[in-house]
């Protein structure tokens, strides 16, 4: 059996819950292939979690459809699911010692002692926590419950395994250590996991597509790299990684947008198909800084600025520059670059075709933290 | 009130610097022995409960002679044994029928939204701030023949019940007066139990009735013990409500114990009726314990 064979399809389609006049979820519809990892990426209320609560039968949908394995279970209760779930504060039973605890879904399904001591050590073996089974929860470290939380969702070799901020409690070291491990677990099993955080980088690490959730809907999914350089909605440039936006008087010409900053004009190619303000979308490393007298080269935008933070990484620098009107822009510089330090006058170099054009959105904001 | 706290401390420390030294150093020494912190308490046990409690024991030896006759005179009368055994069978019942009762009351105060709690806890506790003479004289009402709950019982066409001055109306009354100290130890217990394991389970293949028995109901059992052990030592030394809903076959030990002392002005044998009821009460107390410490190790583990 290949590993891709083992985990199920997972068909959301038109996925709507309300809450009163509170909606949790605005027809929500998402495909995950079978033995796909799927993060579901957003703010807190974006409605990732009311998501993974429908798939697991925790929360009834208002409208929709759910189908896994090409099956509707919207109308199943969530015991008859068979749908691993991982929690974010482990939810270990705690009267119960780690090896009953993993035990507890194979009792359930009538498995005789012997098959199940076998499989409970397997998925120990797995989390590499077969020497705790006789431990309670309390005797266990965070990152061990959520080791031992994870083996109990995996030891009934569900199809689907969904796993709700389970690395939000632990310190970063922790988090990054767990998160090759539930990579390196993904790869051996071939379930279809999906997986909800609000951290960008964790998503980016762990996942094959991410689902950017805002305000009850899905803004984009893809691939970290397609989310990262080709994202559609500024709310997504602004929540995957980095991002300086320029804003300024627009004017549109053929195919190119050209936009006035405090006396300056520079150009991006295309135009905005829905009509509003554009905005002007650079990634550090898109951006380079040169002394103030260099003339830029062809195909390339400059602004001045002065610099007004400088952060040496090791790797290479981080700049943040104050543009004449005012705002701000984040560049990351390379070795070899010559150095600047705070209060040079400088220009804030781009190649016209490494600006993304979007329209502006003032929900974007509210995700910077 | 902010204005009122603050006042002292910056008083105490900014005029007069040697005050504010004589402050820590007084703050340590009641940190070194934690032990005065419990003084008023201890004394006031020492003087209230262990001193009486030493004459009470030394008398049911000594009076009227030295000896143990109160003792013999107590297991040779089959009516005190009757009496002992009945004690423990009504405060049995009672502890059973407030576990019965305040579990899914206290459940249902975990449950419901704040308001809702408010209410429910008011209800349990309003009852508490009636007299209970007052309240069991209500009972009386309520369960005599021609009483509230007989009419409804012949109203519905069944034969009238025998309450009053039987051993179910005096279980009835003091399950009602005990039922808040089953139904607070309970709350506080279910209010720390995690509804999320219960989803956890039901993640994992439990039907909703399988995850309540084996997760919620084993993790809410110290709360069970915890009520248990209050409504059971307290039926045990009840007067007030078997004295006005009992009959003489519903008798209990303290009724005995107050003949003895009051009537009969015979201070040794009720002495040793209370030693013998205190010193059974202990034994129950040590079986049960392995089972309770047990249930409460696995508790605080959560």
């Amino acid at each position: 059996m290949t590993a891709r064979e083992r985990g199920a399809a997972i068909d959301i389609k038109g996925a709507t819950k309300r809450y009163g006049n509170f909606t949790a979820l605005d027809d929500v519809s998402l495909h995950i292939e079978p033995g796909e990892f799927m993060t579901l990426l957003g703010p807190s209320g974006s409605g990732k979690t009311t998501t993974l609560n429908v798939v697991a039968g925790f929360t009834d949908l208002t409208s929709g459809d759910l189908a896994v394995g090409g099956k509707s279970i919207v109308a199943l209760p969530a015991h008859k699911r068979n749908i691993g779930v991982v929690f974010q504060h482990y939810a270990l039973f705690p009267h119960l010692t780690v090896g009953k605890n993993v035990a507890y879904p194979l009792t359930l399904r009538g498995m005789d002692k012997q098959a199940r001591d076998r499989l409970v050590v397997r998925a120990l073996d797995m989390v590499k926590m077969a020497d705790f089974a006789h431990r309670y929860p309390s005797e266990l470290s965070g990152g061990q419950q959520q080791r031992v939380a994870l083996a109990r969702a995996i030891v009934f070799d569900p199809p689907l395994l969904l796993m709700d901020e389970p690395l939000g409690a632990l310190d970063k070291k922790l988090r990054e250590w767990l998160q090759l491990e539930i990579k390196r677990i993904h790869r051996e099993l071939g379930t279809t996991f999906v997986y909800v955080t609000h951290d960008q980088e964790e998503a980016l690490v762990l996942s094959d597509r991410i689902a950017v959730f805002n305000q009850g809907r899905i803004e984009q999914v893809g691939t970290g790299r397609q989310l990262y350089d080709e994202p559609t909605t500024l709310f997504v440039a602004k929540f995957i990684g980095e991002s300086t936006s320029l804003r300024g008087t627009a004017q549109t010409s053929g195919n190119e947008t050209s936009l006035t900053i405090a006396g300056q004009k520079i150009v991006a190619k295309g135009k905005l198909a829905s009509g509003g303000k554009p905005v002007v979308l650079l990634r550090p490393e898109k951006l380079s800084l040169a002394g103030a007298n260099t003339p830029p080269a062809a195909g390339q935008n400059s602004l001045t600025g002065e610099v007004s933070e400088a952060i040496y990484l090791g790797s290479g620098s981080k700049y943040q520059v104050t543009l004449r009107d005012g705002s701000v822009a984040i560049v990351r510089a390379s070795l070899e670059a010559t150095p600047f330090s705070i209060g040079d006058t400088v220009d804030l170099r781009w190649s016209v075709v490494d600006a993304k054009l979007l329209a502006d959105d003032d929900r974007a904001d509210m995700t910077m933290t | 009130m902010s204005q009122t706290s603050h006042t002292p401390t910056a008083g105490d420390e900014n005029p007069r610097p040697s005050g504010a030294m004589r402050g820590p150093q007084r703050r340590l020494r009641l940190a070194a022995y934690p032990s005065l912190l419990a003084m008023p308490a201890l004394l006031l046990l020492i003087a209230a409960m262990g001193y009486p409690l030493l004459t009470v024991t030394l008398r049911s030896f000594s009076d009227p002679a030295w000896g143990l006759q109160n003792y013999v005179w107590f297991f040779s009368t089959p009516v005190n044994v009757t009496v002992l055994w009945r004690t423990f069978s009504i405060a049995a019942w009672v502890t059973i029928v407030c576990v019965i009762a305040a579990y899914p009351y206290a459940y249902l105060m975990t449950a419901v939204g704040p308001r809702l709690r408010l209410v429910l806890i008011l209800c349990v506790l309003v009852p508490f701030w009636v007299s209970g003479v007052v309240r069991t004289l209500a009972w009386v009402i309520l369960l005599q023949d021609s009483g509230i709950i007989n009419s409804v019982i012949r109203l519905l066409g069944f034969d009238g019940v025998k309450l009053i001055r039987t051993q179910t109306g005096v279980v009835i009354g003091m399950a009602q007066v005990l039922l808040p100290f089953m139904i607070l130890p309970l709350y506080s217990v279910m209010r720390g139990i995690d509804l999320r394991l219960v989803q956890a389970a039901r993640s994992l293949g439990a039907r909703p009735a399988r995850a309540f028995l084996q997760i919620y109901l084993p993790l809410s059992l110290p709360g069970v013990f915890a009520g248990a052990i209050i409504v059971f030592i307290l039926s045990l030394g009840f007067y007030i409500t078997p004295a006005l809903l009992g009959g003489p076959r519903s008798t209990m030990l303290s009724t005995l114990v107050q003949s003895q002392v009051l009537s009969l002005l015979n201070w040794g044998r009720g002495g040793a009726m209370g030693v013998v009821l205190l010193v059974a009460t202990f034994v129950l107390l040590a079986l049960a314990a392995p089972l309770m410490r047990q249930r409460h190790k696995q508790a605080s583990r959560s």
